[in-house]
């Protein structure tokens, strides 16, 4: 048994790709108006990790594989992103790109050492191989060990917009999310992403079709571990600051718990799962009461009564209401 | 209704002797995940019977066996074992109740010894035979009681899943395929050991694909096809029946 | 002198090694013998660990119970908590793929750590070791710590008496017919949920024991757990899951792997054990003693 049957609702979206705009302009608008009322550090945050989300998902939801080490992507674009802004003083979007280059490698190296395997098999090797990466980043000189990468400026993407204004950074990462949201959905809805819908549902039999699943399946794996450097590069661009807390296990774990809150496997799910974990995390971060906690007794509820996550909940509520 | 006894040819003894059924499954519907693979199965087996389910392949003979047993949990109607139901029980006291099953694939575990294998299910009832007296009708496995279970042959691994149920004292045993694979000598084995179960007054519930092994020990006859008893008729009967059995099983 | 390493240093971090190796190995057994019956990774394995370790420290400081009651009573604590874990909890994922119970699991050692992080803050508890372990033994090539020396001996008692029950006892014989078959053996009339509940408790009971032991060496700390679990899990992906002589053996060879790594390259000693698991990938994916799925 390798993949993880998904709870939520399967099929990708079944709404015409009018409707997919008029989707599409509701959510521009809405993110154009969402900082008068939000705070919008916290609703660029809450970008970041929808992305890093998505980005998961397209590896779990949809192709079937739980990596339980995303975390080096993630937090590996961001030294690297924070390191070319600090020491070699590019401009953002150059940064960014260096990030993402290095979650692609880093992908293709971890990716291709744990598709030797299947399953429980492949999330263990993720993690191990995710954890000597953080070990490496904890010795490594250049990421400043336990105090991180700070002090830098955010810069101005091409020379020209300055990104240390609140309003242009928040415009920038908004339109890079949805980009990368639209992305995924393309790669989901294209022949690829029928084949990785077809790996994760049965790979013997994909297979004996004559594809070569594995190539595949690190495909997959890289692009989602790039888009995971970008989710990545973009975080360490808000906070200015890369820290160990970005490559830790725990940092992986979140990701997957955005994941199941929301939804496995569909689209909407990794941003409405962030957007949950962010508001809980923020809320107990003011009360003093352990987040650790409330995370652990939320993945436990998930995954013992709640797996379709709240968007697959209300897919399912929206069927069985149809029927 | 299809499968319940016909009237009985006039002059020919009631089956059982007029004693009770020992086994009795009535409208008996089982689904594999969403598909329906039983579709209301009727059968007797009386004390001290050897009964036989027959059919081609794929219409449900081994999934009535699991259906009897529960190891197919998703299914419906009542099966009485003893006069007692045992639809509601779970799987780990069906044997309890004396009733037990030995898989297609036999089912002897890698992992132990022949003589482990043998000692693995627990007695459930007196009457069983000993250790010794298994090993007294079945020398070779003796002889290989340390080697691990799945070294045997193909027919002396059949063997030792059936000795290990007679250790356990059940009264009435799901047999599912014993002769498949097996060589004619060994089935020919297979056969004697079942004659002799028999003398010792257990009831078997056969499910066999060979017609003609089946028909030697068989004291009755069930027809299966897509999930339902299409016909039912003793041993005594068989020469009447072959012509339309054989068209039946597709022979 | 050996390669140019003085020999009480090198036979003082072996020995360091080999006490690494006795959890590793002691771990990665209750691991393998969870996994093989459940087919479920127990994530909390590393928090079973700390709760039999914090078990020993509150046993002394609330109850005044010294180590050797500890040593019977902590294991018994974490194993009860774990069987209700399992017959409450993780029993409804069976049917499910097995990931879900790596995510419950991963999210009950979220839960016990932070709560543990909660009362006792992330520095450690100290916990002395019981006065007839306390001082050390000559033994002429080095200077033996007794406590040590104990704990190499106490896990491999503990580690081979396990395999023998397993491998040689009739009731062992049910956790290994179960482990190939668990429906068969329930129609042959044995209570196989019960087996399972009793078998998760064992494995948690195992991690619980290792607690106890670590106690006086490591420091009881609610982190101890988790810098532990992730090593063992790649122990436990180099041995390859289907054998429990295996997992023993693998603990206590990457344990002195290491060890003499700490000797010659210092800076690797941290990711060795991942290097090798990722060269194990490379060569022989099932793992040095597993059998190819």
């Amino acid at each position: 048994m390798s993949a993880i049957p998904t709870e939520a609702a399967d099929m990708p979206s079944r709404r015409s790709p009018r409707s997919g705009f008029i989707l599409l302009a509701l959510v521009a608008a809405a993110l154009l108006v969402a900082p008068m009322w939000v705070y919008p550090i916290f609703m660029m945050k809450l970008l970041c990790f929808a992305l890093f989300a998505a980005a998961f998902n397209l590896l779990l939801g949809y192709t079937g594989l739980l990596s339980f080490g995303h975390a080096a992507f993630f937090g590996g674009a961001a030294y690297v992103t924070a390191h070319a802004m600090k020491v070699w003083q590019v401009t953002p979007e150059v940064a960014i790109l260096a990030g993402v280059g290095a979650a692609i490698v880093l992908g293709l190296i971890i990716g291709a050492i744990a598709i030797r395997r299947q399953g429980i098999y492949f999330a263990m090797i993720t993690l191990a191989l995710a954890q000597m990466f953080y070990f490496f980043c904890l010795q490594v000189p250049f990421t400043n060990g336990e105090d991180g990468i700070q002090g830098f400026s955010r810069g101005k993407l091409f020379g020209l917009i300055d990104l240390n204004d609140t309003m242009n950074l928040y415009y920038f990462i908004a339109v890079m999310t949805v980009l990368s949201l639209m992305l995924i959905w393309r790669i989901v809805h294209s022949p690829f992403g029928q084949i990785l819908k077809a790996i994760r549902e049965n790979e013997p039999r994909t297979i004996s079709l004559g594809y070569s699943v594995q190539r595949y399946k690190l495909a997959a794996f890289v692009m989602s571990a790039g888009l995971a450097g970008l989710a990545g590069s973009l975080k360490a661009l808000l906070f200015q600051f890369a820290t160990l807390t970005d490559v830790a296990w725990n940092m992986s774990g979140e990701v997957i718990l955005m994941a199941l809150l929301g939804g496995i496997g569909t689209m909407a799910g990794p941003v409405v799962g962030a957007g949950i974990l962010v508001g809980l995390q923020n809320f107990f971060a003011t009360s003093g009461f352990p987040v650790t906690i409330v995370l652990g007794a939320t993945f436990m509820i998930c995954v013992l009564l709640f797996r379709r996550g709240v968007v697959g909940e209300v897919r399912h509520w929206l069927d069985n209401r149809k029927a | 209704m299809a499968g319940t006894d016909p009237v009985p040819a006039a002059g020919a003894a009631p089956r059982g002797g007029g004693a009770a059924a020992q086994l009795k499954v009535r409208n008996l519907e089982a689904w594999y995940g969403e598909s329906h693979a039983l579709h209301g199965v009727d059968l007797d087996v009386f004390p001290g019977e050897t009964v036989t389910l027959l059919g081609r392949n794929g219409v449900g003979k081994t999934t009535t066996l699991r259906a009897i047993m529960g190891i197919i949990r998703k299914r419906k109607g009542d099966v009485e074992f003893e006069q007692r139901s045992i639809m509601r029980l779970p799987l780990h006291r069906v044997a309890r109740t004396g009733l037990g099953f030995v898989p297609e694939e036999r089912g002897i575990f890698a992992s132990l010894t022949v003589e482990e294998n043998l000692l693995l299910p627990p007695v459930v009832a007196k009457g069983g035979m000993s250790l010794e007296e298994i090993y007294n009708i079945f020398p070779n496995l003796l002889e290989r009681r340390t080697s691990p279970g799945t070294k045997l042959s193909g027919g002396e691994q059949q063997m030792l899943a059936i000795a290990r149920i007679l250790r356990t004292g059940v009264r009435m045993i799901l047999l599912d395929e014993p002769t498949e694979g097996l060589a004619p000598v060994i089935v020919e084995r297979i056969g004697e050991m079942l004659k002799v179960l028999k003398l010792h007054g257990l009831s078997v519930l056969l499910v066999e694909q060979n017609f003609r092994f089946a028909a030697r020990i068989a004291d009755h006859f069930y027809v299966m096809d897509h999930g339902k008893m299409i016909d039912s008729f003793s041993v005594s009967e068989l020469p009447a029946r072959t012509e339309a059995l054989n068209t039946a099983l597709g022979v | 002198m050996i390669f140019g390493v003085p020999l009480p240093a090198l036979m003082g971090q072996l020995l360091i090694g080999l006490i690494n190796g006795s959890f590793y190995a002691l771990l990665s057994l209750g691991l393998a013998v969870i996994f093989g019956l459940l087919r479920v990774i127990n994530f909390a394995h590393g928090a079973f660990y700390m709760l039999g370790a914090f078990a020993a420290w509150m046993l002394l400081a609330y109850a005044g119970i010294g180590y050797w009651g500890a040593l019977i009573l902590a294991p018994l604590i974490v194993g009860i908590v774990g069987m209700a874990i399992e017959r409450l909890m993780l029993r409804r994922l069976y049917g499910l793929d097995h990931l879900y119970g790596l995510l419950f699991t991963f999210g009950l050692a979220l839960l016990l750590e932070g709560t543990f992080r909660h009362f006792f803050g992330t520095s450690g508890q100290p916990y002395t070791a019981p006065e007839a372990l306390r001082g050390a033994t000559n033994l002429g090539f080095m200077v033996l710590p007794n406590y040590r020396g104990w704990v190499v001996v106490a896990s491999l008692v503990i580690c081979l008496g396990t395999w023998a029950v397993i491998e040689k006892t009739s009731i062992g014989a049910y956790l290994r017919a179960a482990t190939e078959n668990a429906t068969l053996v329930q129609a042959f009339g044995v209570n196989v949920p019960v087996l399972l509940t009793v078998t998760y408790g064992f494995g948690c009971a195992l991690a619980g024991i290792a607690g106890v032991l670590a106690a006086p060496v490591f420091q009881v700390s609610p982190l101890m757990g988790s810098n532990l679990i992730i090593i063992v899990f790649a122990v436990v992906v180099i041995g390859g899951m289907g054998s429990i002589l295996g997992a023993i053996v693998t603990g206590y060879m990457l344990g002195i792997i290491e060890g003499l790594c700490k000797v010659f390259y210092p800076e690797a000693a941290n990711i060795v054990v991942f290097v090798i698991m990722a060269i194990v990938l490379l060569l022989r994916p099932a793992g040095l003693f597993g059998k190819e799925t």
